[in-house]
């Protein structure tokens, strides 16, 4: 029998069930365990940059062609046929007649759940504007169980910029497939949207608004920070709020054995480089991992099985 | 009947009656009713016993359906909708919130991708306590009805 994800379109963390998540990380994990260079085999990869994320591609690339596939495709769709006026429905038709998958990043929200009715192949999500990025997801959760050897019932502190950070919020809607509980650590102007409560009321999932980082560090298993973006505010608040959601290694001492600190990087400096040498430190493993989880999701979509 | 006196009896199509005062008109525009070529009367801030002022539509030919009946639900969710068929009612429709509405409404998001691009707007519609919300299927932002059901 194939496996569930195969043919599939990987648009948003919504659509996925708690066993088609739990397939995913678990093929990460063997595959970063025993590496395959045959997966993607005979496969064309189309990588779909319809605005540049370097990041994002060149995990998506190094996955690809670690697993023995090929890739076209484009870095920076400024300089392609959208600019002039071809809308993304004819260009997905075109490029999916020539490949087996095709991987997207565009700058509207929106775009990929759109592509995805218009593409004769499987369409992944790369980013599409502030809505999803769910192979981030993935490769978070892919950590999460790394990192403690399960994903049910785990505490989990989120850090930063809670409004706007979309990482955060697909993540949120994926642990509490596995009853999380949860702490929502942000300025009140960052604050974690109303909605988002709205669906863990619903599905009665614990979590607790807090306004300080000492507070949570001896009660959560995972410490997801963001990033607050001065830009969102004016000097005299961003004054008030600088320096309440930084996490130095000194502040560390209460944090539970297991426990670890997690980012989506670029970090600027709510992390104290001073943290980088703690064994709570956990960022830049799971940057590496989501080339895994990259993997895993490429091989589960074009693979009958795995 | 209030609009019998008001409004001239109609033989055959559709009665919208109970709209709320003001929204006759978005209703006629957002269904395009209009453009059916049929003869049309609208009454609008007649007097009501139950509403104090209402709108009310008249549309000859046209039978509503069950889907647009509940299309209208969303502004309109006390309007009666009665199919006519020589000057006797056919068929009275109980509105009920669609699960989902098409084409009709534009996604409030400027971002949102819908905007650009050979496809119809597809909303899910969801009840929550006091307010409907409703979900636009590309950008998976939710919005309260009274942000999307508005004519542009
Ligand atoms: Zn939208």
């Amino acid at each position: 029998m194939a496996n569930p994800l195969y043919r599939k379109h990987i648009i948003s963390i919504p659509d996925f069930s708690r066993e088609e998540l739990e397939l995913v990380v678990e093929t990460a994990g063997k595959l970063k365990r025993n590496p395959r260079n045959d997966l993607l085999q005979g496969k064309l990869v189309g990588s779909c940059f319809f605005e540049p994320s370097t990041r994002t591609r060149l995990s998506f690339e190094t996955a690809v062609q670690r697993l023995g596939g090929d890739i076209i495709g484009f870095a920076d769709g400024g300089n392609t046929s959208a600019k002039k006026g071809e809308t993304l429905a004819d260009s997905i038709k075109i490029i999916s007649s020539y490949a087996d998958a095709v991987v997207m990043r565009h700058p509207k929200e929106g775009a990929a759940r759109l592509a995805s009715e218009f593409s004769s192949v499987p369409v992944i999500n790369g980013g599409d504007g502030s809505n999803q990025h769910p192979t981030q997801t993935l490769l978070d959760l892919f950590t999460i169980r790394e990192t403690q050897g399960t994903l049910e019932n785990l505490t989990i502190a989120f850090v930063g910029d809670l409004k706007y950070g979309r990482t955060v919020h697909s993540l949120t809607q994926a642990l509490s497939l596995f009853g999380a509980r949860f702490y929502f650590v942000a300025p009140e102007q960052l604050a974690m949207p109303e909605y988002i409560c709205e669906e863990l009321d619903e599905k009665g999932i614990e979590y607790t608004l807090v306004d300080s980082l000492d507070d949570v560090i001896p009660l959560v298993d995972i410490m997801y920070m963001t990033r607050v973006q001065r830009e969102r505010f004016d000097e005299a608040e961003f004054k008030k709020i600088q320096g309440q959601f930084v996490l130095r290694a000194d502040m560390l001492k209460t944090a539970r054995t297991n426990m670890k600190v997690m980012h989506p990087l670029p970090r600027v400096d709510e992390i104290t480089v001073d943290v980088d040498a703690t064994p709570h430190a956990y960022y830049f493993e799971q940057a590496k991992n989501g080339v895994y989880a990259r993997q895993a999701l490429l091989s589960l979509v074009l693979n009958e099985t795995v | 009947m209030q609009y019998t006196r008001t409004v001239e009896a109609l033989k055959q199509g559709t009665v919208i009656d109970h709209i709320p005062a003001g929204q006759g008109v978005n209703i006629l525009r957002l269904f395009k009713l209009a453009e059916t070529g049929e003869r049309i009367t609208v009454g609008l801030n007649l007097s009501s016993r139950h509403m104090g002022a209402k709108d009310i539509i008249k549309v000859e030919n046209v039978a509503l359906t069950e889907e647009q009946a509940n299309e209208l639900a969303l502004f309109a969710p006390k309007a009666t909708v009665n199919v006519i068929d020589n000057f006797e009612v056919v068929k009275k429709h109980k509105l009920e919130l669609p699960e989902s509405i098409e084409g009709i409404f534009a996604c409030p998001n400027s971002n949102c991708i819908s905007h650009a691009e050979p496809v119809k707007s597809f909303f899910s519609v969801r009840a929550q306590s006091k307010d409907v919300k409703m979900k636009c299927k590309y950008c998976e932002k939710v919005f309260s009805k009274d942000i999307v059901a508005v004519v542009r």
